[in-house]
């Protein structure tokens, strides 16, 4: 425990401390700001209950993308720069270096995340919704997040070079968000187990982000964040000692 | 006491090291010499618990390294061919990260600082940020982070590469200290830093021990003659050949010759089957004479390691 504590504060350390956490914060923000206006408000009238869900339509597809952003540096980087060889040489566990990075990036994702909560907080000021839906979209956002972060750090620690960790990266998020549409086509059970296992679709876009907490979409993130976590402990422990 | 038996490293198909089979007493300094791709670095990845060795065994202190690598970490610091700094940091920062990395308390850490900084000549630096500073402090840096959990075994893969003179000359006495506390493996290209600083040296070639021991040895062993270089000022009734007759008689020297003059001294070049160094300060003082300078011939190193280096090249071909 006290190994991930030490990597996990020198991690948000270095998100804090460099210009690239600021802008990632920055982007995303920008962005997420720029669809709730023109887009999640728009010009026609609507339910206050739409434009929250459109908000966090457009603010779970930032949340990916800031992720990559945040988790495609976290191993590729030590390797690059040659620092992987201190971790590799100190008495530290390849899980204890995943967790630790994994939750200083889910901690910062966080910050950015939750630097948004004035936009629902503006629909609720002028409209009818309730803090609970808010806030189930929100927990939507994270375990979203934390998914994708997972899936940063599984390509991250498979390349050596950024740009090869963000392609990976990319290529398996994209599938991962493909497996609902491509589901439709098929027939059962096929169907159905491609739709459980897409990533945005059956338990974002149907669950949290219209503000329903359902136990299937938890455990389906938390599932999916520990599948990639396990996975990038098995490729650090393949690739350190042998 | 670090020990190898038959420790081999294969990539695939390729050997990269092996076999090999050394001991290291507790605080031996040793040096790893040898041309590139000859398995230095590979050797001391292996001690450092980066690499695996593919058969053999490596024991530090009683730990076998192959069945319980973290706790062999806990003993060793490494320093690798390119310093695994964090450039966002802050010196102090970074080596306090260093510290807890192999399991230092807070108070530990506090405590040692001090002496780390002062041993790496990092005090002046301590708060500046290290992307900031120049190689020579970033080598030290790296040094700082190896150092810093007091390890009983240091490992140092070519620490003055890239260095200016001057830094180099600082870096070797920053390793001649750190021997008095540390067991140091260090490799280098450069022969004659290797011979000042280790005590005792292996020639690594083509993944194999070629040879061990210490220069003198290595000479003998090569050559069965070793050079010494001394400039005597001839005592005021005495000739430089009665210098050269008295250098004679030391029992094991073969052969005198005067390479000229400096500041007034006359040189020697002495040649003999065995270490003289000592005999000659001896014998010339007692006869009277002025003993400017007495040394090694600097060159004997590099010719020992050429021919080592060229026997292995040959029997290669031969096979």
């Amino acid at each position: 425990m006290r190994a991930i504590s030490i990597i996990y504060r020198k991690e948000l350390g270095s998100y804090l401390r460099s210009p690239v956490g600021y802008l990632i914060a920055a982007a995303m923000l920008l962005v997420c700001g720029l669809l709730f206006q023109s887009q999640a408000l728009g010009k026609e009238a609507k339910l206050s209950a739409d434009v929250l869900s459109e908000f966090f339509r457009f603010c779970s597809g930032c949340t990916i993308g800031a992720a990559i952003a945040l988790s495609i540096r976290l191993i590729a980087e030590e390797r690059q720069t040659h620092t992987i060889v201190l971790l590799n040489t100190s008495p530290v566990r390849d899980a204890e270096i995943v967790v630790g990075k994994f939750l200083a990036a889910l901690t910062f994702l966080a910050f950015i995340v939750s630097a948004s909560f004035y936009m629902p907080m503006l629909i609720k000021v002028n409209g009818k919704i309730t803090m609970s839906q808010v806030l189930v979209g929100y927990l939507g956002l994270i375990l979203l997040g934390a998914s994708v972060l997972s899936i940063g750090l599984f390509a991250s620690a498979l390349a050596k070079q950024y740009l090869v960790a963000a392609s990976l990266a990319l290529v398996l998020i994209v599938v991962m968000l493909q497996l609902y549409p491509l589901g439709i086509k098929l027939d059962e059970p096929l169907r159905s187990v491609l739709q459980d296992l897409d990533l945005w679709h059956k338990h974002f876009g149907l669950g949290f982000m219209k503000g329903i907490l359902n136990l299937r979409d938890v455990v389906y993130y938390v599932a999916v964040s520990y599948f990639f976590l396990l996975l990038t402990t098995k490729t650090l422990e393949a690739k350190r000692w042998r | 006491m670090i020990r190898a038996e038959n420790v081999c490293k294969y990539y695939g198909d390729k050997r990269a090291l092996g076999p090999v089979s050394f001991e290291i007493a507790d605080g031996e300094t040793v040096g790893f010499l040898g041309l590139n791709g000859a398995g230095k670095t590979t050797a001391l990845r292996i001690f450092a618990c980066d690499l695996r060795p593919s058969q053999g065994s490596v024991i530090v202190g009683d730990i076998d390294a192959v069945k319980n690598p973290h706790e062999v970490r806990k003993r060793i610091g490494y320093l690798p061919e390119h310093p695994p700094l964090y450039q966002d940091m802050v010196v102090e920062e970074f080596l306090a990260y260093a510290g807890k990395l192999r399991q230092m308390s807070k108070s530990q850490i506090a405590k040692r600082m001090p002496a780390v900084l002062e041993a790496t000549d990092l005090r002046e630096v301590r708060r500046e940020v290290i992307s900031t500073l120049s190689h020579g402090y970033r080598q030290r840096v790296g040094v700082g982070q190896a150092i810093m959990h007091e390890p009983m075994l240091l490992i140092l893969d070519e620490p003055t590469r890239g260095l200016d003179p001057v830094q180099i000359v600082e870096m070797r006495n920053m390793i001649q200290n750190l021997k008095d506390n540390h067991t140091v493996l260090v490799s280098s290209h450069i022969l004659t830093e290797i011979s000042e600083t280790c005590d005792r040296l292996l020639v690594l070639g083509h993944g194999e021990v070629l040879a061990s021991g210490s220069e003198a040895d290595l000479a003998s062993k090569m050559a069965g003659t070793s050079r010494t270089m001394v400039a005597v000022k001839a005592a005021s009734e005495s000739t430089n050949e009665d210098v050269a007759k008295a250098l004679r008689n030391i029992d094991s020297v073969s052969d005198v010759s005067i390479g000229g003059s400096e500041e007034g001294a006359t040189l020697f070049e002495v040649t003999s089957r065995a270490e003289v160094r000592a005999e000659i300060c001896r014998i010339m003082v007692g006869e009277g004479h002025d003993v400017l300078q007495l040394a090694r011939n600097h060159r004997e190193l590099e010719n020992i390691f050429l021919k080592l280096v060229k026997t292995e090249g040959s029997s290669d071909a031969g096979n």
